[in-house]
């Protein structure tokens, strides 16, 4: 029912105002800063979860369209264009009001593209990449998706650490803040910090909303046809291939957000969010938080995140995502919730069952 | 480019087209007996490299490499009777991440033993500076020993799939698992040897590549990636296409240089990959007929 | 649902079970290190150093009496994990002071944080960018890599050389090089006929000398390190390649010879002297410093001293003396560090200043080379009368 479904998501927003307010009253502020950094991942891994959960597409190069959407971002908002400035394309993009004046490092005056048009540019080249990469990759099966997507991601990360056009090995520095509404500005200044937790939540919130409205139309349906038996539902005239290309294309943007938001609340950008150590470790959480379990994948990508941000597992983080990964893998491949999974379920299915409009 | 240039690169494309096709052929036989594709292959390599080392400490150079093959082929052993003989049919992506998850846990253990620091055997014969000159061609003997030593793997597996009774009950295992079962051939058994002989032959690349390269507690994954794009250039399971694909693959990249940017020179690989699986999956010398066969 | 009240949960206990201890009456000390990772080569000596002097301090009983708490925070070379670690130790620790980071690409990230938040910051990085424009809080140890190529191309005039190759490695350590090599060579007269960038990951380097042969170069530099470094001069020699062969500081620890084997042999690098320490006439202001950390430092950890590990060493003393000259108020000891001079490191001798927060120059290089399988100070004499 439509009623269940909005009283998770005011739970979800409950729950990200009263941890805020408890912070305060703590007089623990700072940790919203890494709660709102796992905010950001979690962008990447709710989008994950739909692909891995309801059409069964492992990804293990998703960290790959987080940093070109970071990335296009960053570098769009540091490149100076003075030196072109007489360009055509040049003037016509200052024309259209999408460029802005500043001054770099060293007091020099630069021209560079604004935040929110770098944001939509990020975007657009992410959609088109996923749709590219989406058609042939996603014709393949088990092994082969596994190391196409590997493969996609990787040649991501070596591009990025070769080519000194965005930084090499450094990563670019010195973004400039998003102002996303008068008053209201993405940016990692620690006087910023609660707007700053409040734009991430939000990012989530209406993220996780626009999915679970997904899951619950006749898209959704869909899908979980396909997840169930995909032959079946070819042979019932459901276009899977369709279906499967615009998840991956949906996670795709939605890890592509994330990467734009977090660059800015950074102030920067490296190549270790291309690594396929990341990949694997978005893949870790989707797997223990269960699969087709967005709430359960929320959950647990807060938690792990949080925990590696502030430096919990030391030196042996990738080991202990390594090791989640194969006890989750080994013992509940259904993800840690797999106890609530029936009851879920059954519920999803009682939801279905209450909700027989007539046919418009 | 002169002949005498195009010669030095050839042969070290060959040198490393060897290597990829060994760790190839790791892949392909697990495959061939379990369908698996064992991600963490790349870290036998590692671990017979990093084992050599530390027993050359103590025992003359030939004793270490045969204790570090041992004792890698008991760790792949291990693995098996570990993590996968007792899963009960398990999905294909279930086993990915699993072997996966086994090859950061692998990366992380090495790290703790012998720290992140790079370690080297000694060459085999001569120093790092001794070359066989051949006119303006210089090969060092160390790469004579690799490609020695990846012939006589392939000369050994021939001999054992094709004349031993335990190859060719795997061989059986691998054509068609209920079948050899019912023929009495221990199927369970059979897989913890699959994964022996290719922590095996690992280790034994490994040993002899790592004067050359040097070997850290990270080097198993590229190696991995190389191997599985030969494999599958191949055809998965097809390993005397393996070797093929190995060495087109390392002469690609050694002359790629001329062309591109050497920061590159992985994309290419990858590329590669990319394309193959998007054309033709079954690689460039398999046909679906010949992969599902799953012979040597 | 059920989950999103774990949620609360989580983060309730996550609060409850992070609130840190506090020690009564020390000085913390953050340190951020890439100890692990694509950095390790940098941040693991530069931990072991940090432990070992912040052990030595509290055996003597701290500086003023109040014992030093390390916190050592592994960064893995991430930049991200480098600006949450570093918020938090400003933060929550509130610490004195932070050491790091190892690499320029995270350094340069948490600089606004650093200043935002007040704390001294002593970077282990080279970049130039670290401290150019000055920032109040943020200081440097390391040399800036400009002197190392300044030290290269003073040599190659000598020599005679107008013709070079340069390959590097896609680190952020190469492209540092890369970068000055490339910005310096005109003034010395020196043209750049072949440049390659390989990955650090390379096993086999043979196709990429055999180009630098066919360039025709009268010598080249390498500016990478392990495990690329000691291979790209093994495949130089083995292909024949003759030439001069000139590495960076990164070349710096006897076990990379010890790698290289016979093709060290000859090659040129420009290095601080902790690595000829033992060879150092007795009048030589570093000599005490270089000896007693070369001593403990392979005492303790039973590895060879790298220059790496000196940064670390340079930017604690370096606290260390401003601390014990200036009391425990921030404030004081930020201007305690920037005017201090003749500072005795083991990079070299640190003159600081408010528009200088790195406070070396071209006189903290000295150029090594490889003889008998020993670092030792390169001599024109002795080279010319082999």
């Amino acid at each position: 029912m439509a009623r269940a479904k909005y009283v998770q998501i005011l739970l979800l927003a409950a729950c990200v105002i009263v941890v805020q307010l408890a912070a305060t009253a703590a007089d623990k502020t700072q940790y919203l800063t890494q709660l709102t950094m796992a905010g950001y991942y979690s962008m990447v891994i709710i989008g994950l979860s739909l692909l891995m959960g309801y059409t069964g597409q492992i990804s293990l190069g998703h960290a790959g369209f987080f940093a070109i959407g970071g990335y296009t971002s960053a570098f769009l908002t540091t490149y100076n264009l003075l030196p072109h400035k007489d360009a055509p394309a040049v003037t016509v993009l200052a024309q259209c009001g999408m460029l802005l004046s500043g001054k770099d490092l060293y007091d020099a005056d630069i021209l560079v593209v604004q935040p929110w048009a770098a944001c939509i540019a990020a975007v657009l080249i992410t959609l088109a990449v996923a749709y590219v990469i989406g058609r042939p990759v996603l014709k393949l099966k088990g092994h082969y998706l596994a190391m196409a997507t590997l493969g996609f991601g990787t040649i991501v990360y070596k591009m990025v650490l070769g080519t000194s056009l965005v930084g090499a090995a450094d990563g670019l520095s010195d973004i400039p803040a998003f102002q996303l509404f008068p008053g209201l500005s993405l940016s990692g200044k620690s006087s910023l910090r609660i707007q700053n937790y409040y734009i991430a939540w939000g990012l989530v919130i209406v993220g996780v909303t626009l999915l679970l409205n997904l899951i619950h139309s006749r898209v959704g349906r869909g899908l979980r046809a396909i997840h169930g038996a995909e032959d079946a539902a070819n042979a019932m005239g459901v276009d899977t291939a369709a279906f499967k290309l615009r998840i991956f294309v949906v996670s795709a943007v939605y890890a592509a957000l994330g990467g734009v938001f977090l660059t800015h609340f950074n102030g920067g950008i490296g190549p270790s969010e291309a690594s396929i150590m990341k990949s694997v470790h978005y893949v870790a959480i989707v797997a223990i938080g269960g699969m087709a379990n967005l709430w359960g994948a929320l959950t647990m990508g807060v938690a792990l995140n949080f925990l590696s941000l502030r430096g919990y597992f030391g030196s042996h983080d990738d080991s202990v995502f390594g090791l989640i990964l194969v006890a989750v893998m080994l013992f509940a491949p259904e993800g840690i919730g797999s106890t609530g999974a029936p009851t879920m379920i059954r519920a999803w299915i009682k939801r279905l069952g209450a909700r027989e409009e007539p046919a418009p | 480019m002169n002949i005498e240039l195009l010669c030095q690169y050839l042969i070290a494309g060959l040198t490393y087209g060897t290597i990829y096709a060994i760790v190839a052929i790791g892949f392909n036989i697990i495959y061939n007996t379990t369908g698996i594709i064992n991600f963490a292959q790349g870290e036998f390599v590692m671990l017979g490299g990093m084992l050599a080392v530390t027993l050359d400490a103590f025992f003359p150079l030939p004793a270490a490499i045969a204790g570090a093959v041992i004792i890698t082929m008991l760790a792949g052993a291990l693995i098996e009777i570990g993590f996968i003989r007792w899963l009960k049919s398990p999905s294909v992506l279930r086993m990915v991440m699993i072997t996966i998850g086994l090859s950061i846990v692998i990366k992380a253990a090495a790290l703790a033993i012998w720290g992140e620091g790079v370690k080297s055997l000694p060459y085999f014969t001569g120093t790092a500076v001794t070359v066989i000159s051949m006119g303006d061609v210089h090969v060092s003997p160390q790469i004579l020993w690799v490609i020695g030593a990846s012939g006589l793997i392939v000369a050994l597996l021939t001999f054992f799939f094709n004349h031993t009774l335990l190859g060719r009950q795997m061989r059986a295992c691998a054509a068609n698992m209920d079948a050899a079962r019912l023929c009495g051939i221990d199927a369970k058994n059979m897989v913890t040897l699959s994964f022996v002989l290719s922590a095996g032959i690992g280790a034994l690349a490994g040993c002899v590549v790592c004067p050359i390269t040097y070997v850290q507690y990270d080097s198993g994954t590229n190696l991995a990636i190389k191997g599985f794009t030969v494999a599958i250039l191949g055809g998965l399971g097809n390993s005397t296409a393996a070797i093929a694909a190995g060495l087109m693959l390392g002469i690609l990249e050694s002359l790629s240089i001329w062309i591109l940017p050497t920061a590159f020179k992985d994309v290419i690989a990858i590329t590669i990959l990319l394309l193959i699986l998007f054309v033709r999956p079954s690689g460039i010398f398999g046909n679906a007929e010949a992969a599902r066969l799953k012979e040597f | 649902m059920k989950s999103v009240r774990w949620i609360i949960v989580l983060m309730l206990v996550c609060m409850v079970y992070a609130f840190p201890t506090q020690a009564a009456d020390t000085i913390k000390v953050g340190a951020i290190l890439g100890m692990t990772g694509p950095a390790s080569f940098l941040g693991a000596p530069e931990a072991k150093t940090l432990e070992m002097l912040a052990d030595e301090i509290n055996k003597k009983g701290g500086i003023r009496g109040h014992e030093i708490e390390l916190i050592l925070k592994d960064t893995g070379a991430s930049p991200e994990k480098a600006i949450s670690f570093t918020k938090q130790l400003i933060e929550e620790d509130k610490v004195f002071a932070i050491i790091g980071p190892s690499t320029s690409g995270e350094s340069m990230k948490v600089k606004g944080i650093a200043e935002d938040g007040r704390t001294i910051l002593i970077s282990c990085a080279a970049a130039e960018s670290i401290v150019n424009p000055v920032g109040r809080y943020v200081f440097k140890s390391p040399q800036n890599d400009r002197f190392a190529a300044i030290k290269i191309f003073e040599q190659m005039k000598k020599m005679g050389i107008t013709k070079i190759g340069i390959v590097s490695s896609n680190t952020g350590f190469g492209k540092g090089g890369k970068d000055q090599l490339e910005k310096l060579a005109p003034e010395y007269g020196i043209q750049i006929v072949a440049n390659e960038v390989y990955d650090k990951d390379a096993t086999d380097l043979t196709a990429v000398v055999t180009k630098l042969k066919a360039a025709g170069i009268q010598a080249f530099v390498n500016w990478s390190i392990e495990p690329a470094q000691a291979i790209v001069i093994k495949n130089a020699r083995q292909i024949g390649l003759s030439v001069p062969i000139f590495q960076s500081h990164g070349f710096g620890n006897i076990q990379y010879v010890k790698a290289a084997g016979g093709a060290a042999e000859g090659v040129l690098f420009p290095a601080g002297r902790l690595l000829v320490a033992d060879s150092l006439p007795k009048s030589n202001p570093q000599k005490a410093v270089l000896m007693k950390y070369k001593h403990d430092y392979e005492a303790r950890y039973k590895e060879d001293v790298s220059t790496f590990g000196g940064h670390a060493y340079d930017a604690f003393m370096i606290l260390v003396k401003a601390i014990e000259t200036a009391g425990t108020d921030k404030e004081k000891v930020r201007t305690a560090i920037e005017n201090m001079k003749g500072f005795v490191g083991t990079a070299g001798i640190f003159n600081f200043s408010p528009k200088d927060h790195n406070g070396l120059d071209l006189s903290a290089f000295e150029m090594l080379t490889v003889k008998g399988g020993k670092f030792v100070v390169y001599s024109d004499k002795a080279a010319t009368k082999k």
